[in-house]
């Protein structure tokens, strides 16, 4: 079976300094992923890279099986992959429903459609009041995204990410800076809404990774040093001395 | 799916409670269109009213660019000027071949003129927003405006190129040469046109302009290139700016450079900003105020663009959402109930404020006036403006003016905020 995601002998260097090297990573479908790794190890430029943000500057990757390496994030999305973003990145002006209404307006095909009300459209109503529902916002949805609390925004977060129906979602540390209950609420949702789909997540709280993840990879300074079940990674030496020691007995 | 319908039912409801003052906005405006030189009579209203209508379109399509989907254009009176001088053209070879073509068509050349020109350097313009896009713009502006000089056989020089509008075929009995007719042909185009420009901001792509604006390295990751999309909203905004020149050119009967230039560029930038950019009907109070200031204030002061200045720098630092964002701030207030509290401190305020602006005029006056030794009549006073006691007053008025005033714009906040919270209690946002 060709994996969702597959990373290939990719570097990336800005100027002189390598941030990424010889990274090889493979996701199958359906995976939930969780990539640890300290701080500073290459884990938000690792989903630049698979993202389209950043292009790099050797190696290969595929999603689903088709290079993506050197496309444009736009075009990354429309074959199937979507990412969230570890500083709030969502509409701020806008409403929470126009913010996930936006995000499922060329998934549902309309794309540049300037011909069409966009209130009137059945599908992309009734997916976006899904959407809503799902990420428990309703309630909100008149409200400029910029005036929602920080864990409501980061929910939207989500909402928008997981709008447009890609089969393959990537959360860049979807529970920083939530309480225990804030966090312990958005693993549920992030349980729920990605269910059959493939999730790569990058995550600080080694409970909602040893909780979510199927399998683990760990990164350090630009490079997978292990890839495992959350069992291996644990019992894995060179994880140990690497990074994880104190944190994971 | 199951909670589903909840949601999509109230939404529907809203929608179409909104839809009946949709179109009851519209009709309205379409009356009062109908029914304005019937009651403003005169000559010069009905010239005012030609020009605010033009004005209109001119800044609603700015707004496509700076509102909708932020981009900050410092050249557009490019697509306004070769919608104009296009329509010229066009009405002349009508004219000369014996064409079919009613007048009332010309101003949709003239859009087509427009979007055409963004279609031709729109690629290349949008690539970036930002300051990127704002200096290409002022470039092209310049380039084009220098080159209407040079290149005489199209742009007619610096007398530009003269047109009859009369000698197009007549239409159901009109031949367009009174003002009226004119009128109607143009009060006809604004609605037409703004009903479009609205609808605009109703479909998908009006929607991800918006998202453009706001965040357009976010629109990449749910399928969008925002470069497209500053693309088509470009297109657009040179096509509506195209009708208006086009309906310039109908009414002046000329089209010249003056139309190009940067001049024009900054007027309609300034009629957007001070309509208010964030709201729809923001730009058209904007191209209002500022035709009718232009109008009125040319007639009364030599330097009636130290004015405009001084409004647009008053706007910027106090209230910079317009005038669009001054009213809309009241809305919850109005909801709430509590408008009437805060009524009493504005009464109060506005005495200071009054003064404060009349010693800012009496300074720009005297200034302006001090070699003629003219006298200036401000409120059927007169002021001699090389006399002492003139300054004096003026000093008085600006200084005494903006110390009380300072105080009594606290005392606004103080009742404003007390307002808010109620209203926000009520639970009124917006």
């Amino acid at each position: 079976m060709t994996a969702a995601i597959q990373v290939n002998a990719v570097e990336k260097s800005f100027g002189n300094v390598q941030i990424i090297r010889d990274l090889n990573l493979s996701v199958a479908k359906g995976e939930r992923h969780a990539i640890i790794g300290p701080n500073g190890a290459g884990k938000s430029t690792t989903f630049n890279l698979i993202s389209g943000h950043i292009k790099p500057t050797s190696g290969e990757i595929r999603l689903n099986g088709e290079v993506t390496s050197g496309l444009r994030p736009f075009e990354i999305n429309r074959r199937g992959l979507s990412r969230s973003f570890q500083v709030t990145n969502v509409f701020a002006r806008m409403t929470v429903w126009e913010n996930v209404r936006c995000a499922v307006l060329w998934a549902t095909g309309h794309r540049y459609a300037f011909w069409k009300n966009v209130d009137s459209l059945p599908e992309v109503k009734q997916r976006t009041a899904q959407i809503l529902d799902d990420i428990h916002l309703s309630h909100r949805r008149d409200v400029p995204a910029g005036l929602l609390t920080y864990a409501e925004q980061r929910e939207l977060e989500i909402g928008i990410t997981i709008a447009g129906g890609a089969s393959v979602i990537m959360l860049d540390e979807p529970t920083a800076g939530m309480s225990h209950a804030e966090t312990e609420r958005a693993v549920a949702l992030i349980r729920r809404l990605t269910e059959g789909r493939t999730l790569v997540i990058v995550e600080h709280d080694m409970s909602v990774v040893f909780g979510l993840a199927d399998r683990i990879s760990v990164l350090v300074y630009g490079h997978i040093i292990a890839s495992g079940t959350p069992e291996e990674i644990r019992g894995n030496p060179k994880v140990k001395e690497a990074y994880l020691g104190e944190e994971v007995d | 799916m199951t909670n589903a319908p909840t949601p999509t039912l109230a939404a529907a409801k809203q929608e179409s409670g909104g839809a009946l003052g949709f179109y009851g906005v519209w009709v309205l405006a379409a009356v009062a269109l109908v029914v304005l030189p019937l009651i403003f009579s005169s000559g010069g209203s009905l010239t005012s009213f030609c020009l605010i209508g033009i004005a209109i379109i001119f800044a609603l399509s700015y707004n496509i660019l700076l509102g909708q989907t932020g981009l900050l254009s410092f050249g557009h009176a490019v697509q306004y000027g070769l919608g104009g001088f296009l329509a010229v053209h066009v009405m002349n070879a009508v004219a000369n071949h014996n064409w079919p073509i009613p007048l009332p068509v010309i101003p949709l050349i003239g859009g087509i003129g427009g979007m055409a020109f963004a279609l031709l350097v729109g690629w290349v313009m949008t690539k970036r927003a930002g300051t990127v896009f704002a200096m290409i713009s002022l470039g092209i502006g310049e380039l084009v405006a220098s080159s209407s000089l040079i290149l005489r056989s199209v742009f007619g020089g610096e007398s530009g190129i003269t047109t009859d509008r009369t000698s197009l075929m007549p239409m159901f009995g009109w031949t367009f040469g009174p003002q009226i007719q004119v009128y109607y042909l143009i009060a006809f185009w604004v609605l037409i046109s703004a009903i479009a420009m609205y609808a605009l901001t109703r479909t998908p792509l009006g929607r991800i302009c918006n998202a453009v604006r706001d965040n357009p390295e976010r629109v990449e990751f749910i399928g969008y290139d925002p470069h497209v999309v500053r693309y088509l909203a470009y297109m657009f905004a040179g096509f509506f700016a195209g009708i208006a020149g086009g309906l310039t050119a109908i009414n002046f009967e000329i089209a010249n450079s003056a139309y190009l230039g940067a001049t024009q560029s900054g007027l309609v930038l300034f009629s957007a900003f001070i309509g208010g950019t964030a709201y729809f009907f923001g730009p058209i109070l904007g191209a209002i105020l500022v035709t009718y200031l232009q109008l009125g204030l040319t007639s009364v002061t030599s330097v009636w663009q130290l004015y405009f200045g001084v409004i647009f720098i008053g706007i910027v630092m106090f209230a910079p959402g317009g005038i669009a964002g001054i009213l809309m701030k009241h809305r919850p207030l109005i909801r709430a109930g509590t408008l009437g509290t805060v009524i009493p401190s504005y009464l109060v305020a506005a005495i200071p404020t009054l003064a404060f602006a009349l010693g800012i005029i009496l300074t720009i006056e005297t200034v302006a006036r001090f070699s003629g030794g003219d006298v200036i009549n401000l409120l059927g006073i007169p002021f001699v403006a090389t006399a002492p006691t003139t300054w004096a007053a003026a000093a008085v008025l600006v200084v005494g003016g903006f110390l009380v005033a300072r105080i009594t714009w606290r005392r606004v906040a103080e009742a404003w905020d007390r307002a808010a919270t109620v209203a926000r209690d009520r639970g009124y946002l917006a």
